[in-house]
């Protein structure tokens, strides 16, 4: 019988350091991943914890991690050539065929960048995929900025703004992203969009207010949830929210069930 | 095909049993009950038939036999992943129909549920068979007829236990050349038709209805009673949450294993993610969480079946003495009263 918790043993080819607590670790492993897909990381006698894939090439996958738990600890002290445990991927990413031909408005708060890198690449490097891409990221403070060589090259591609909550810098606006929704074009788009939000829970639910209150249809919206998980396979019952199981109908929700699902 | 044995020939039975079947049944474990003098009745390999306990309900479930409180899933070496090994000889549990029906629910989280099948649930489950002990009653916890779980069906051998011997029907032809030879007498197993306990449980197929009452001043209460101790989990029969935890051998860091150990929704913590705060961070919404699981959730995403069997156990295990059976009972006073105000508006 197959064990779907079986972890593969899978080779770190590079450590790229985004901020001090968040780097990208480059694996490699023919995994095929759809955008917004998360795997199962892990480290013998430390443990396991869901990461989602943050980039995707011929060969390997990249993950941004944050240092702030027991396994994500021990990753930080792993470098290119060091070995870390893969299982996956798991859970339904975003619906990339609807989006094809849209005009495609993105907003992450901090890390919550890192579950859409993929498909901004995407879209970055398939123009037409998307009609348009507008980006609003928003992060708490410069420190907190990752992706800097993306963010810059998708300037050129997308219509973006980049913030930071309460400081300034140059060529960054200051402000929530909550603030920027009503400079989408949003009636220039004749209803031919979809929104994607990712970030922190009390930034997506008031996003999405935000976003109905400029008018924009709730069936058009999509996010992505993150929750503690052990299993990533719907037995351990940790990231269950009412009927339903983030690993298994997530992490990706349309808007119209994300809104109502309470923890 | 039925007996009726005596005990030394159920002893012989058993002995016979056992060279083919681990066999698993409620034993008493003198002195270890949670207060001093108390003892505790769990679910453990059985050697003799006298040490059966037939005449009281167990303290916790049958399922402890599939799902081990604690288990080992992989073993590690340096960076070596090898996965633990299941038994290999058959299982036969005796179980009341509460505790069979239970492992129909398990079932369905852990064989199948997203596609997905536990490798560690099944290749247990594949070597269980269940000898029915008829029902005596239970106690004033019980509420198997309100869930539908009194009866059942899955069984190899029904047995009906007193204190002269046991009465025996044989349905499943693999038991048959056990018994050849005693006394046959017919027997067919009587199920419990009514509990002293009633449930009503509520209509909570409207989406408004459950917002509302997911809100409701109701579960407030559990947050000056429930401890938060996740005993009623352990106790419940069809419980399946787990969390996975590596541990490293003392004497060798280079060794260790990979465990799968038994998790409550009701514990502080249970939804916690590394660097960030609970979701459920009180007892009222860790209680209202569990409840909505077990009395809509479940049979929401499942169809079949509620996640409760009624076996009360988690009421006779509560330090805090909260009841499920009232707690129910208490939803659905909420829910009428949701139903009202909304049909006012």
């Amino acid at each position: 019988m197959m064990n779907p918790v079986q972890p593969k043993p899978c080779t770190i080819l590079d450590v790229h350091k985004e901020s001090a607590h968040e780097w990208t670790f480059r694996v490699a492993t023919d995994a095929k991943v759809a955008h917004g897909q998360f795997m199962q990381l892990s480290i013998p006698k430390i443990g396991e914890c869901p990461i989602s894939v943050s980039a995707q090439g011929d060969g390997w996958l990249e993950f941004t991690i944050r240092s702030v738990g027991k396994v994500t600890n021990v990753i930080f002290e792993k470098t290119a050539g060091d070995t870390l445990f893969l299982r996956g991927p798991y859970g339904k990413g975003w619906p990339v065929n609807q989006f094809k031909g849209k005009h495609v408005v993105v907003i992450t708060g901090g890390t919550g960048l890192a579950p859409v890198r993929s498909m901004l690449n995407l879209f970055a490097a398939e123009p037409g995929t998307a009609k348009s891409v507008h980006l609003i990221s928003g992060f708490k403070n410069e420190e907190g900025i990752v992706f800097h060589k993306e963010l810059e090259a998708w300037k050129e591609k997308f219509s973006t703004i980049y913030a930071l909550d309460n400081d300034a810098k140059d060529g960054w606006r200051t402000g929530m992203v909550t603030a920027f929704v009503k400079e989408i074009p949003w009636d220039s788009f004749g209803g031919d969009y979809a929104v994607v939000v990712v970030g922190p829970p009390p930034m997506m639910k008031f996003t999405g207010l935000e976003l109905l209150k400029n008018g924009v249809d709730a069936e058009k919206i999509w996010m992505s949830f993150e929750r503690k998980m052990s299993c990533a396979v719907g037995k351990c019952g940790h990231c269950r929210i009412d009927e339903t199981y983030v690993c298994l109908d997530g992490p990706v929700f349309p808007y119209t069930v994300a809104r109502d699902l309470v923890d | 095909m039925g007996y009726t044995l005596t005990a030394a020939q159920a002893n012989q039975v058993l002995d016979a049993l056992r060279k083919d079947y681990t066999v698993y049944a409620p034993k008493r474990f003198c002195n270890q009950g949670r207060y001093s003098a108390t003892d505790i009745i769990r679910y453990d390999e059985v050697e003799r038939w006298e040490d059966i306990v037939w005449d009281v309900k167990s303290d916790y479930p049958a399922k402890e036999v599939l799902t081990p409180i604690q288990q080992a899933i992989f073993y590690f070496t340096e960076d070596e992943y090898r996965e633990s090994k299941g038994p290999k000889k058959p299982i036969l549990i005796l179980a009341r129909p509460c505790d069979i029906n239970a492992q129909r629910v398990q079932a369905r989280i852990y064989a199948g549920n997203g596609g997905y099948t536990d490798l560690y649930y099944e290749r247990m489950r594949e070597l269980v068979k269940f000898a029915l002990m008829e029902c005596n009653g239970g106690d004033d916890t019980c509420f198997c007829v309100s869930m539908g779980t009194n009866k059942t069906d899955d069984y190899s051998l029904a047995l009906k236990f007193s204190d002269n011997g046991v009465r025996v029907q044989v349905t499943d032809d693999a038991f048959a050349s056990y018994f050849e030879g005693l006394p046959q007498a017919n027997y067919t197993p009587a199920f419990v038709e009514e509990n002293e306990l009633k449930v009503t449980v509520p209509d909570l197929e409207d989406k408004e209805v459950r917002k509302a009452l997911k809100s409701h001043p109701m579960w407030q209460e559990f947050n000056s009673r429930c401890i938060s101790c996740g005993a009623c989990t352990v106790a419940c029969s069809t419980c399946t949450c787990f969390t996975t935890r590596d541990v490293i051998y003392g004497d060798n860091p280079e060794v260790g294993e990979r465990r799968r150990v038994t998790s409550s929704c009701q514990i502080a913590g249970f939804d916690q993610m590394a660097g960030q705060r609970e979701f459920r961070s009180t007892a009222a919404d860790r209680m209202r969480y569990k409840v909505l699981h077990k009395f809509h959730d479940y049979k929401a995403r499942f169809g079949d079946s509620h996640m409760c069997v009624g076996c009360g156990r988690c009421t006779h295990r509560c330090p805090e003495l909260i009841s499920i059976s009232a707690t129910v009972n208490k939803v659905s006073a909420a829910v009428d009263e949701i139903k009202a105000g909304l049909a006012k508006h």
